[in-house]
């Protein structure tokens, strides 16, 4: 009963606190406007989102979360120094394939936004069994040391968090 | 409305937007700058996230230091920025790899199964890629960079 009411119980407790801090006020209005919203928007999305992800240790989720902070502006400092001081004959552009042991597709998508938001990758394409990412890199002299480094400064992380 | 800021909230303020202007310059010159469509992808996907984030932090210090209240619309633009970015860069690079890339020059999986946007299906649906050659035809050659 109360699935069928909630299908996303965290969707719809972060979307009462994204539209209190969109409308910046705590008025019994908007509260009433954000209970509205996370149970009309589950609804009309569960078709596209059938199954609960299953999150084992969301604690983890926090420091997951500043480890990619820190990434990001390492990420940004790396790729400007790369595009002001690269020649483009030095420049190593290359595709890699990252072999996966994550299954759920929340996890999957997760480190793939990670893998797009750090230093100097992006990644393109699944394979159609959902067994391997495949990541451009700007810059990678060794391809392999990439891949070894998002399988254990992620993945395993992501491994943790998502069961 | 001439609020006299502290000359600390001055000083950070003017950083932060500086700093988040000299990132979003180097986004935009990165664009302009690297080889081909794939490397451009990296330019705007990072460099500009510190830019705006530079800018955020400063309107932040901005409003706290005039108002002495915390905005959140900030946070929220940063969320909605790591929501978004990685999905543009995603669509971009897919249009990339369907358009202008040599599909024999891409690893494949260990698994041996194709990559998904090559196969008419999509991802995770059992059936095997079969339909598509691994070299383009004639005609659809790679174009290599300028």
């Amino acid at each position: 009963m109360l699935k069928r009411i909630l299908p996303h119980p965290l969707l719809s407790l972060s979307l009462v606190v994204t539209w209190l801090l969109l409308v910046n006020s705590l008025s019994l209005n908007s509260l009433v406007f954000a209970i509205l919203v996370a149970l009309l928007i589950p609804q009309a999305t569960r078709a596209y989102w059938p199954d609960l992800p299953r999150v084992r240790h969301p604690i983890k989720i926090l420091g997951y979360g500043l480890l990619v902070m820190h990434d990001i502006i390492k990420a940004n400092i790396d790729v400007a120094l790369i595009v002001l001081f690269k020649r483009r004959a030095d420049l190593r552009p290359a595709w890699i394939c990252v072999p996966l042991e994550i299954r759920s597709p929340e996890a999957i998508t997760a480190l793939a936004a990670t893998i797009t938001l750090t230093p100097g990758t992006v990644s393109c394409d699944l394979a159609q069994d959902g067994h391997a990412i495949l990541v451009h890199c700007l810059h990678a002299p060794d391809p392999n040391a990439v891949r070894d480094d998002i399988k254990a400064r992620y993945e395993s992380r992501l491994k943790e968090i998502f069961a | 409305m001439n609020h006299d800021l502290p000359l600390w909230a001055d000083l950070a303020v003017s950083l932060f937007l500086v700093l988040g202007a000299v990132f979003g310059l180097v986004g935009s010159w990165g664009l302009i700058r690297l080889p081909d469509p794939m490397t451009r992808l990296h330019a705007p996907t990072k460099a500009t996230t510190l830019g705006i984030g530079g800018v955020l932090i400063a309107s932040m210090l901005l409003t706290f230091a005039r108002d002495g209240v915390v905005s959140t619309h900030e946070l929220l633009i940063t969320l909605f920025l790591v929501l978004t970015s990685p999905i543009t860069a995603l669509f971009i690079g897919k249009v990339h790899l369907h358009l202008r890339q040599d599909r024999s020059a891409l690893p494949r999986p260990a698994t041996g199964a194709g990559w998904a946007g090559y196969t008419a299906e999509g991802p995770a649906r059992g059936v095997r890629e079969s339909t598509r050659s691994s070299t383009p035809p004639a005609g659809e050659a790679p174009r290599t960079s300028d």
